[in-house]
């Protein structure tokens, strides 16, 4: 339900995700369940059976809480709108979310800061994921072109017996600024846990990932897997860190960061450790500038350097 | 359409390339046939302009002008393509975009049509990426059904038959007939003289250097007759 006073403040939401690429259908259509937060105020909230969500502003935030009922499989979306439309401003969002077993939900958030030039957005998450319930979540940041933000989303979350945890970090249109990304997962028995990071970064932008996958029961699962693009003198840091600490326990981390010009830096450290003779953990890291003969065999094809270029880019954060 | 001329191409001061000649005509099939270590994917990548070969002597002529100084973007525009013997695996590039990129914004009914001509049900590719979830063989027919979507005048296919199952390989070699008969000449680059029997012409390659040319059935026996079992290693020999 929204407010007659926040209307035109949610509108103002509205056209910057509109304007910023997105769909606005997903935050105006019905029978959608949604949350929009503008800096440190709830402009709307709209509930779905079995999805209660609750809120409570603070002096820089706002208190999530959001609840999915025991045996309950959302169909539709949920959307969660953040943002700071100003130049300047802070916004923390203290999330906790409760998947109760047997649930499934699909979480999208969108993200939107397209003026920043002196903005924070902090977000720390405390999710447990119920037995045999499954968490997908898709957080797509839409950036201005100044820079001028800092992004720094922090998430703990419990994957129960049989549980699945999917996520999907997307930052890849206007400049980064300032990230500090820190997703830590704990699986119990069967738990399935999969961390993606996909972020394009250029100009000045200073990038840390961090995902850690804690596989504590027997047959869990993990991936950690980022994708990296870094151009002019962007750099990053990737941490993908995996223990296998349960028989059976299967881990991956697999890391690409390419380096598109001269000035730019990145760096990986995969860290995988085994405390259990049963389980496995694997890595795989790669950082290099764009592969030559991709882009020669797209060019074989018509495409101008750039283009083929663009197309590389495009695929590997797609 | 294509001709190449005393073609020179040394690295570190070895010669790679001595003296080649071949034409191409159009709407030819030319073969040629060369064992390992002859040269002939440097040939492909020369005329495409790849890998930064640059000939170090002698002419590349198509249609009238000389390539040589040409980007690889600007020999594919005028007509040029390579199918390569082992295609790069790109990462989030789907079959479907791969090849309407390729046929510049080729409407999914063709896609579609140049998935089944080399073979492969378009409803079980389309979808997937050119990555490493790709067999070899299947990542050759998707390459050859990219050059199949440009449409190019000249098509350079190196080694096609490579790394390729018996059952997919009449597969690649109707793709190759289909490519001909829309109207792309091609070079057909291999080591396999059976490969060749669908060419118009066959050259055999030694050390670098066209060393005969004529009939695909005559020249394909005189290569396994003389070059299977080659006993000079790479030094072409005067015929006698």
């Amino acid at each position: 339900m929204i407010s007659y006073s926040v209307e035109k403040e949610y509108q103002e939401m509205v056209d910057a995700y509109e304007k910023a690429g997105g769909d606005k259908s997903a935050l105006l259509g019905e029978d959608i369940a949604r949350l929009v937060i503008h800096e440190n105020k709830v402009l709307g909230t709209d509930e779905a059976e079995g999805i209660k969500i609750e809120t409570e502003e603070t002096e820089t935030g706002v208190n999530v809480y959001l609840l999915v009922e025991e045996g309950v499989k959302i169909k539709r979306p949920v959307h969660l709108c953040f943002g700071v439309l100003p130049q300047e401003g802070l916004q923390e969002i203290i999330l906790k979310v409760n998947a109760q077993d047997n649930s499934e939900v699909n979480v999208i958030a969108h993200c939107i800061f397209p003026n920043a030039i002196k903005v924070i957005h902090k977000m720390d998450a405390d999710i447990e994921i119920g037995n045999n319930a499954r968490f997908d979540y898709t957080e797509t940041h839409y950036h201005g072109e100044f820079g001028g933000i800092e992004v720094i989303p922090k998430a703990r979350i419990k994957v129960g017996e049989g549980g699945v945890w999917q996520s999907a970090f997307t930052l890849k249109q206007g400049l980064v600024g300032k990230l500090d990304y820190d997703f830590e997962v704990f699986c119990q028995d069967k738990g399935v846990a999969e961390l993606v990071v996909k972020v394009y970064g250029k100009g000045h932008d200073d990038i840390k990932v961090w995902e850690k996958i804690h596989l504590n029961g027997a047959g869990a699962r993990g991936l950690a897997k980022s994708r990296l693009v870094l151009s002019d003198k962007a750099t990053a840091e990737v941490k993908g860190e995996t223990y296998g600490n349960a028989p059976h326990a299967r881990g991956h981390v697999d890391c690409i960061e390419l380096v598109n010009g001269e000035e730019a830096l990145a760096k990986a450290i995969p860290i995988v450790s085994v405390t259990n003779g049963k389980a496995k953990v694997t890595h795989e890291a790669a950082i290099g500038s764009i592969d030559r003969r991709q882009v020669e065999t797209l060019m074989a094809r018509g495409l101008d350097e750039d283009e083929a270029v663009d197309v590389i880019v495009r695929g590997i954060l797609r | 359409m294509l001709e190449v001329e005393h073609l020179q191409l040394a690295l570190n001061g070895k010669s790679i390339i001595d003296d080649l000649t071949v034409h191409v005509s159009k709407g030819e099939i030319h073969g040629i046939l060369g064992e390992n270590g002859t040269g002939k994917t440097t040939i492909a990548y020369l005329i495409m302009g790849v890998n930064n070969y640059k000939p170090t002597g002698g002419r590349m002529i198509f249609e009238g002008q000389d390539i040589a100084d040409l980007s690889v973007s600007q020999r594919a525009k005028k007509g040029i393509s390579l199918a390569w013997q082992e295609p790069a695996r790109i990462e989030g590039l789907k079959v479907e975009d791969y090849l309407r990129l390729s046929g510049k914004n080729s409407g999914i009914e063709s896609v579609r049509r140049y998935l089944q001509m080399v073979g492969l049900e378009p409803s079980q590719y389309l979808d997937r990426d050119i990555d490493g979830t790709l067999s070899g063989g299947e990542r050759k027919r998707i390459e050859l059904a990219s050059v199949l979507a440009m449409q190019p005048k000249l098509a350079i296919l190196d080694e096609p038959d490579s790394g390729i199952d018996i059952i997919s390989l009449p597969f690649i070699m109707n793709g190759i007939i289909e490519m001909n008969k829309q109207g792309s000449s091609v070079l057909l680059i291999t080591h396999n003289e059976r490969v060749v029997d669908i060419a118009h012409k066959v050259s055999v390659l030694c050390a670098g250097k066209i060393i005969r040319t004529g009939e695909p059935a005559e020249t394909s026996l005189w290569f396994k007759d003389n070059c299977r079992a080659c006993v000079h290693i790479n030094e072409p020999v005067e015929e006698g």
